[in-house]
């Protein structure tokens, strides 16, 4: 149980915790931000502001925000996973394989779904069953989900899903709403459900908080936290499924970085990497800023490398900016 | 057997062998002097990597940045000598352990002075780093066309028998020896992976010595920046692309654990020559190259599983519980 508390504690008093004092005015300031960078790409591109550029918009942050929202429960309980991306290129990879014995569109969803939960298990089998830390068990199974999808395809890759399956990457459920953004709001909603409003979210916090603590209160840290792990699985599988679908094809490499931007997400969303504190609301703000920026630059021709930089840069100024706050008040 | 176990050195030691063996079995050549300096050599930039990490995993801190700081240290390295090639190599390869540094100085001020975890601040340069390697050269390569003769052939000039490159694994070995095992800075980077509450009170500075560990993973990555572009003659975004996670992968095959304080120079050269053992020994078992990602995983948890077993009977539990307290 040191994982991130092992790299992240970095000093012995952590009593103070900048972001926890923050969080209360972190989603407000998070729609400050988005309603600033809705207004900036307004003004700069005369594209961004109508209904199908809007709805396209939604496909740079539902598949990733979609982990998020996962992620941000494994976070808020002091663990990692950084094997989200590789897994979905293991389920990729394998309903690929299923596609190559002819099954039919259920199936496949089910191989996508069911590749992601058996994967997660797998990294909170280690954590918890091991008590291994999160951090380096997700770096090796990182290595070897995505070690597995190019075993099996190489330089090669796998097409020819039925259109019925490319539906779920591509179809729309009413007008402008897409199923992947149905998807993605529906889960949020549920996660909000369970992390703010269920005993199960409570210990989560307890957890976070103090894991020794929360053992001594009868919560058990273990499954809850096995659970977590296979809840981060279940939503990568069905982000594959959408990746999939929409994409047409599997290539090992597909997804690459997602991991990043799903974590950058949940730090974003206000939610502390030393765990115990953080919302769905929050991941879910920044799911769309991320989006809208991504998005905005992509109008404006801005290649995607260029955007990785916006990209970091948002995940440590927006991290940094609330403790420079603190400091600069201390010190008046 | 059990306290053979126990030594992370031995251990890899025989490991090594013990893959070494097989392999020659079926192909008598591969253990022939030649090669095994050829693996040497092949293996030199992973491990004077994985010796910078290891300065920043004692601390319990991670550098995932390390990849792409060597990818814009080389890509400056080798736009400056394409456009100057009178520079001389030497005066590059201090810039490059200087940009390097300055590199690592930024993601340890961020750790040091603003208290953000090492995880998300080197997450956030890497992708940083990265980018500005494309803003710089605008996505274009740099080949060997470019480069002039000396950049490119100084690290394979033979020297006593064993290329430059290996010549500069041996000598930061060495220095990285030296550091851990003589120097205050060395002891406080174990001190405070170990215990941080205690290395506070004993008077060390546990930011500070952050800032150091980091500017040491810097300044190692810079110098394999030049190395790396010389070794391969090639500059361009995707140098060097997740190789992150094998610099990592060597240090925690080598025995570092990640939960800080505990690490070896030793260990972690051995870590670095594993895998490179294995890389050398795939495509002369006729095994696709596209098994490497698979068994590095693999060996990354295999390695972990060990570590946790050993680190559980030097009875740390009882200090982690009185820190809980």
């Amino acid at each position: 149980m040191t994982d991130i508390h092992a790299t992240g504690r970095s000093l012995p008093n952590r009593l103070d915790n900048p972001l926890k004092s923050a969080v209360l005015s972190w989603e407000s300031l998070l729609v400050l931000v988005a309603v600033g960078i809705f207004l900036l790409n307004s003004f700069a591109s005369p594209y961004f502001l109508n209904a199908y550029s809007l709805s396209d918009l939604t496909f740079n942050f539902t598949e990733k925000g979609l982990i998020a929202l996962a992620m941000a429960l494994l976070i808020i309980s002091g663990e990692i996973d950084l094997s989200v991306a590789a897994i979905i290129a293991l389920a990729s990879t394998m309903m690929g394989l299923a596609l190559q014995y002819g099954a039919d569109t259920p199936t496949l969803v089910a191989v996508g779904v069911g590749v992601g939960i058996l994967c997660g298990a797998f990294n909170g089998f280690l954590v918890t069953g091991l008590k291994l830390p999160s951090i380096v068990v997700t770096i090796g199974t990182m290595s070897l989900f995505r070690g597995i999808a190019f075993i099996v395809l190489g330089d090669q890759s796998f097409k020819g899903y039925p259109p019925s399956f490319s539906w779920f990457g591509q179809g729309y459920v009413w007008w402008v709403i897409s199923l992947e953004l149905m998807l993605f709001l529906v889960s949020a909603v549920i996660y909000w459900v369970l992390l703010h409003r269920t005993n199960f979210g409570r210990r989560v916090f307890a957890i976070g908080n103090n894991d020794v603590a929360a053992q001594f209160s009868g919560v058990r840290v273990d499954r809850i936290k096995f659970i977590l792990f296979c809840l981060t699985g279940l939503m990568s599988g069905i982000a594959a499924v959408l990746l999939t679908a929409r994409l047409g094809s599997t290539r090992p490499s597909i997804a690459e970085g997602f991991e990043l931007e799903a974590i950058t997400m949940v730090v974003l969303g206000g939610v502390s990497i030393l765990g115990g504190a953080g919302s769905i609301v929050g991941v879910v703000l920044a799911a769309l800023i991320i989006g809208l920026v991504t998005f905005g630059l992509g109008l404006l021709n801005v290649p995607g490398i260029v955007m990785t930089i916006f990209t970091g840069s948002l995940l440590i100024v927006v991290i940094a900016l609330p403790i420079l706050f603190r400091m600069w008040r201390l010190r008046a | 057997m059990n306290r053979l176990l126990k030594n992370r050195e031995i251990f890899l030691f025989l490991a090594i062998l013990l893959v070494l063996v097989l392999v020659t079995l079926r192909f008598p050549r591969f253990a022939q002097p030649n090669n095994l300096l050829t693996i040497f050599n092949d293996s030199s930039i992973l491990m004077m990597l994985a010796l910078g990490q290891m300065a920043v995993i004692l601390t319990r801190s991670i550098d995932l940045s390390m990849a792409s700081n060597l990818a814009l240290t080389g890509m400056i390295v080798a736009m400056t000598n394409a456009a100057f090639p009178g520079i001389p190599i030497p005066l590059l390869i201090v810039m490059c352990v200087f940009i390097g540094g300055v590199l690592g100085a930024f993601n340890g001020i961020l750790v040091w002075k603003l208290e953000i975890p090492p995880i998300v601040v080197t997450l956030g340069t890497l992708t940083i780093f990265r980018g500005l390697v494309f803003v710089i050269s605008g996505g274009a390569w740099v080949n060997a066309a470019q480069m002039s003769p000396d950049f490119v052939s100084l690290q394979r000039t033979i020297f006593l028998g064993l290329p430059l490159l290996s010549w500069f694994a041996i000598a930061t070995a060495l220095l990285f020896y030296l550091l851990m095992t003589r120097t205050p800075l060395g002891r406080a980077l174990y001190a405070i992976g170990v215990n941080p509450t205690a290395s506070v009170y004993t008077g060390i500075d546990v930011g500070r010595t952050k800032f150091y560990a980091f500017v040491i993973a810097g300044a190692v990555a810079g110098l394999c920046g030049y190395l790396w572009i010389s070794r391969y003659v090639i500059a361009s975004v995707e140098v060097a692309g997740g190789y992150e996670l094998n610099i990592i992968a060597a240090c925690v095959i080598g025995g570092v654990s990640i939960a800080g304080g505990i690490g070896s120079v030793a260990g972690v050269l051995m870590g670095a020559i594993f895998l490179g053992v294995i890389n050398n020994a795939l495509p002369v078992i006729n095994i696709s190259p596209f098994w490497q990602m698979a068994i590095s995983g693999t060996a990354i948890l295999l390695a972990v599983v060990l570590n946790a077993r050993g680190e559980r009977r030097k009875g740390r539990i009882i200090l982690k519980k009185a820190e809980a307290v």
